[in-house]
């Protein structure tokens, strides 16, 4: 069975302002934004049959509900992000400490790079793809790729609004990917062509509203609301789409693969 | 020249980063040469390309840099080069830098300097306050002196291709007796007319008149061969037509074209008649001795007792002569330098402003000279024997050309580009 990591919402909220999505006029609804994650939980515990590892929460650090950005891990090893922006930075040692604490290999980047974790790496079996240019840089890549054994393919990120690859490129079980061309430059969206055969184009609209921050496992989709057109054409590729209403998260640009790091 | 040398590591090939990378430095107008390339022959291992990227002011070069820098390009980091001081006069310090003939830059103080007669397996010697390189033989070097190591702080630079679109932009490594050779002879000829009429310019109307990138002199390094296989009336005409300005040869060319102006033979052999002259095999020597007696070949064709020939146009044209001896030398003649580092000291003073070396029949003054010239010049060697310009294309210079002929044919062909009337 899939595990994922995740982080309840009790401190999250909108402190501050690091991405184009976060105003912290606009404030996220303590009950709401509860209500939302919890739901997403039962879906993936009863619509998907995912088992969940529930990290706890810390005051002062609202984002660290968005546990893609621990780190990146693979064969039991852990990498620890290293965020770009302070405000995130107070995040690594908690999760340095729950990797530690459950065994697993923590090691490091080794170079001085910022890298936001399973936010900006992600991949199919043989190749990897790195976001850079918005939270990442290029040279985390080329550490990881020693470190992992990977190929790892770096795609530049030009919007940001798609601050991390997870935002704009989501790998799907059956070798299909479904992403937003939009986000990444000309010469990223010819490497994405070369590389994978099965490309999904999801809408500006629906990317807009984090079509692509989607969970899969197996045939399962779990994505936010409101993606219709999304839907159909997962649906038509053999998938089932899970939508959850996730808006209280959007106000700090993320949805369902942000609030979640796939364990195993 | 604003250089910097950047590495690029990772996958970067299939993820078109190399390219955009060199798009990059493209579009901003900067240029690059890519120094060293190591493609990964399985997927999950990284390639490696150094780039060295070439902008017109440093201003320009930061911004590429800055520009190459997001996507993973990382600008070597430099330290100043090393030195040690020689410990005694003709000794060079352990781990000295042996230099190539490619044009070179060290690093002092935090800047780049330009290293100065730059010429192959010799040191660097530098001078800190004001800031100054030159490359100088084993022999000149002076007890502590300041002498470059190791490799870092130093780089080089590969040879630009020359604008003109001629025999020299194109040179394959290959020298083949079985190549026409005409095309590559009015090439030649074409840059001895460019390099005269810029030699003119700036006689008459000053440096900014000219291009200094083409040089205002052209070398010619000769055997006796020329002498022997009649080329010595061609070679005469070319000199006194302005097109040769430095002269290097033994003690034997000037030997036998004096001696065919005294004689009318050469090394005996009667040039026009055709047949071994009575007691021929003396007339070299008779030759020396008497301008010996004269002084020097100068005073030997100012006298009027050498009256046609190499030596008396290139006394009339004023032409630098560097004479070097052998030890197989007869006499030698007055002027021939016969301590073979003044000789070779002689020559170097010699080449400034050179820009086109011919090398005709000759092996051992074609080979040092082109140890000394810089990769930049144009040289064209011309032998019988395929071996010498084979050995002097391996220098590995593409403005080397070879080409294997008979001296005086390739003189007789040359001059006719040049309008001969002969």
């Amino acid at each position: 069975m899939a595990r994922l990591l995740v982080c309840p919402p009790d401190y999250y909220g909108i402190e501050y302002e690091i991405n184009p999505w976060m105003r912290v006029s606009n404030a996220a609804d303590p009950e709401k934004s509860k209500a939302q994650w919890h739901n997403l939980m039962r879906t993936f515990e009863e619509d998907v049959g995912v088992e969940l590892e529930r990290m706890t929460p810390v005051k002062g650090l609202p984002d660290l509900v968005f546990t893609a950005n621990a780190g990146v891990l693979y064969d039991g090893k852990v990498v620890i992000s290293r965020f770009l922006h302070p405000e995130r930075q107070r995040e690594e040692e908690y999760f340095e400490r729950w990797f530690t604490e459950h065994d697993y290999s923590v090691i490091k980047l080794g170079v001085e790079c910022y890298f936001e974790g399973a936010g900006d790496l992600l991949g199919f079996t043989d190749t990897w793809f790195g976001g850079y240019r918005q939270r990442s840089d290029f040279g985390a890549y080329t550490a990881l790729s020693e470190i992992y054994g990977k190929e790892i393919l770096p795609l530049e990120l030009v919007s940001d609004k798609f601050y991390h690859l997870d935002t704009c490129f989501c790998p799907l079980s059956g070798g299909e990917l479904l992403y937003y061309p939009g986000a990444f430059d000309s010469y990223a969206q010819d490497t994405i062509a070369n590389s994978v055969e099965k490309r999904i184009i999801v809408p500006q609209v629906e990317a807009e509203r984090f079509a692509c921050n989607a969970v899969c496992v197996d045939h399962h989709v779990v994505l936010p609301s409101g993606c219709n057109e999304t839907m159909d054409l997962l649906k038509r590729h053999g998938y089932t789409p899970h939508p959850v209403e996730l808006d209280e998260f959007f106000k700090a640009g993320g949805s369902a693969k942000c609030l979640t790091l796939a364990l195993d | 020249m604003n250089t910097e040398t950047v590495t690029l590591k990772g996958h970067i090939i299939d993820s078109l980063i190399l390219a955009k990378v060199l798009d990059t430095i493209l579009q901003m107008e900067g240029t690059f040469d890519i120094s060293e390339i190591k493609i990964s022959a399985t997927r999950e291992e990284s390639s490696i390309a150094k780039i060295a990227i070439h902008a017109d002011s440093p201003e320009l070069l930061e911004e590429i840099l800055q520009a190459v820098q997001l996507h993973g390009a990382i600008v070597e980091e430099i330290s100043d080069c090393s030195t040690a001081i020689a410990p005694q006069d003709g000794v060079l310090p352990d781990s000295f830098y042996a230099s190539s003939h490619l044009p070179t830059q060290v690093r002092l103080k935090g800047e780049w300097i330009d290293v100065e007669a730059i010429e192959m397996d010799l040191a660097i010697r530098v001078q800190h306050d004001p800031p100054h390189a030159m490359a100088i033989p084993m022999a000149e070097v002076k007890i502590g002196d300041d002498i470059v190591t190791g490799r870092t702080g130093i780089r080089v630079f590969p040879l630009e291709r020359p604008k003109e679109r001629d025999a020299f932009s194109f040179m394959e490594a290959q020298v083949s007796s079985e190549r026409p050779h005409q095309h590559v002879i009015a090439d030649v000829a074409k840059r001895m007319r460019m390099i005269k009429d810029n030699r003119e310019k700036i006689l008459r109307q000053g440096d900014a008149a000219g291009n200094a990138d083409l040089g205002t002199k052209v070398l010619f390094v000769g055997g006796p061969a020329i002498v022997h296989s009649g080329g010595r009336e061609v070679l005469s005409w070319l000199i006194e037509e302005g097109y040769i300005h430095v002269l290097f040869a033994g003690n034997a060319l000037p030997a036998h074209d004096m001696e065919a102006s005294l004689f009318g033979t050469s090394l005996g052999f009667g040039l026009s008649a055709g047949c071994i002259a009575p007691h021929g095999h003396e007339h070299h020597l008779r030759t020396i001795n008497k301008v010996r007696g004269a002084g020097s070949i100068k005073q030997a064709v100012e006298s009027g007792m050498i009256k046609d020939g190499i030596m008396a146009s290139c006394v009339r044209q004023n032409v630098d002569m560097v004479l070097a001896g052998s030890i197989r030398d007869d006499g030698p003649l007055p002027d021939v330098i016969t301590d073979t580092v003044k000789s070779q000291g002689a020559m170097r003073a010699a080449l400034p402003g050179v820009g086109l070396a011919l090398m005709v029949a000759t092996t051992l003054h074609a080979i040092a000279t082109g140890n000394c010239l810089p990769a930049k010049v144009p040289s064209v060697c011309v032998d019988i024997n395929p071996a010498v310009p084979t050995k002097l294309s391996d220098r590995g210079s593409f403005q080397a050309v070879g080409l294997v002929m008979d001296s005086s044919s390739f003189l007789r062909q040359l001059a006719r580009e040049l309008n001969w009337p002969g």
